[in-house]
């Protein structure tokens, strides 16, 4: 049996202003590096939302996404309002604004279909 | 260009075969200070996927092996960079270069600060489009609120959130919840409907309200000669304004004149009345009017 994909996993750095702690999304990215794992980070996903980048399309386009961001409401409707709708099903995002970075990887690097202990 | 404009250039770190994997301190501090700078960067590994190539222009950078990048094709726009011999914010410099050479977008100085709806919470009241005293609102051919002159928008004015009797507005950059996405709680609505009591806070409808204390400024202006006191009554009503819904003084001295915000409160009336007519007429009968026949 083949093992399921694992999602694909996208990081915002929230560059343009200062509201995600900076020790955690510091962590968040340092443990991305660390391991072997593919991944995408922009610099900020208000900022793509405010210029509907078509990017953002292409970063979630393979169903099953892990996005390491601030709060869910808000990135689900940051893509609504760039035109881009999340999909319904296979998207996770984790709170790097109110998670400690050790939650947040966690539940970047659990297995697929396995969400962590929220 | 403008701000919303423009494709970032985004940088790939190749580890692949034809290549040496980079020291993870490094990959780190090169991925950082690229995205301090406003780059998107990816990195492609064995047993998992990156977002595909989207027409924007690419810098595939990596310690190849001899020197000697492998072929990239199919990608559009590809500069590449061996990092052997370079510090990791080498890799800053290179990708600054390529952005200037492919006319990438650069990054500015500015907080991406705009409203986002909630729609699952919308109500399509109209109450954000009334308010917002700088026509950042306007409502879709499906009669639809929408945030349509984003740019407009008051950096670190949340106004219009605090007004949304149903908490439906968002502004992410926010530093407190409800507004900044955070889930909202049956508390946070009740305490966000005592804010926007505006009917409290000013004794009525906000333009009526604006109206009334002008002919009351007026009134004593006339009757005692006193142009100092209504100044200061001005600026009394409007730091009580500001600290109710947290508007930022920079926007309060941007605010139009009281005789503006009249025109532009009876221009958001009769939009919303005209659309609310034509609504009725045009239904079922034609294809959505364009933005234009709406008269938006």
């Amino acid at each position: 049996m083949n093992a399921p994909t694992p999602p694909r996993i996208l990081y915002c750095n929230c560059s343009y202003a200062q509201v995600v702690p900076k020790e955690v999304k510091e962590e968040v990215l340092r443990k991305l590096c660390e391991s072997g794992v593919a991944f995408d980070a922009v610099a900020d996903l208000c900022d793509m939302s405010a210029r509907k980048d078509p990017a953002l399309a292409k970063l979630v386009d393979s169903g099953a996404v892990r996005i390491a961001a601030c709060y869910p409401r808000a990135v689900r409707w940051l893509f609504h309002a760039a035109g881009t709708p999340l999909p319904k099903n296979g998207v996770e995002v984790l709170n790097m604004r109110e998670e400690s970075a050790a939650a947040v990887v966690g539940a970047l690097f659990a297995a697929p279909g396995k969400q962590a202990a929220s | 260009m403008n701000k919303t404009e423009g494709k970032n250039l985004r940088v790939v770190f190749y580890e692949g075969p034809g290549s040496a994997p980079l020291a993870s301190e490094d990959r780190f501090r090169a991925i950082s200070s690229l995205l301090q700078n406003g780059f998107e960067v990816s990195r492609p590994a064995a047993d998992g996927s990156v977002a595909p190539a989207d027409g924007a222009p690419l810098l595939m950078v990596g310690l190849f092996d001899g020197g000697r990048s492998p072929a990239f094709d199919g990608a559009g726009e590809v500069h590449v960079r061996d990092l052997h011999g370079l510090a990791p914010e080498a890799v800053l410099g290179a990708a600054r270069e390529v952005r200037e050479k492919s006319g990438a977008r650069k990054l500015e100085a500015w907080k991406p600060w705009f409203p986002v709806i909630d729609y699952d919470r919308c109500t399509n009241c109209m109450q954000c489009l009334t308010f917002c005293l700088f026509e950042v609102y306007g409502v879709d051919r499906n009669d639809k609120i929408t945030v349509q002159t984003q740019s407009n928008c008051k950096t670190d004015c949340p106004a219009c959130s605090r007004v949304c009797p149903e908490v439906a507005i968002l502004f992410p950059k926010y530093k407190k919840g409800p507004i900044n996405g955070d889930v909202v709680k049956a508390d946070d609505v009740k305490r966000e409907a005592m804010k926007i009591d505006i009917s409290a806070l000013l004794g009525g409808d906000l333009y009526a309200s604006l109206r009334d204390r002008q002919q009351a400024a007026r009134q004593r202006f006339s009757t005692e000669r006193d142009e100092s006191r209504a100044l200061l009554e001005r600026k009394r009503c409007l730091k009580e304004l500001g600290k109710e819904l947290d508007i930022p003084d920079e926007v309060l001295m941007s605010l139009p004149s009281v005789g503006d915000i009249q025109e532009r409160a009876e221009r958001a009336r009769s939009k919303l009345a005209s659309r609310q007519a034509r609504s009725q007429t045009v239904k079922d009968t034609k294809p959505a009017p364009t933005d234009r026949e709406w008269g938006i």
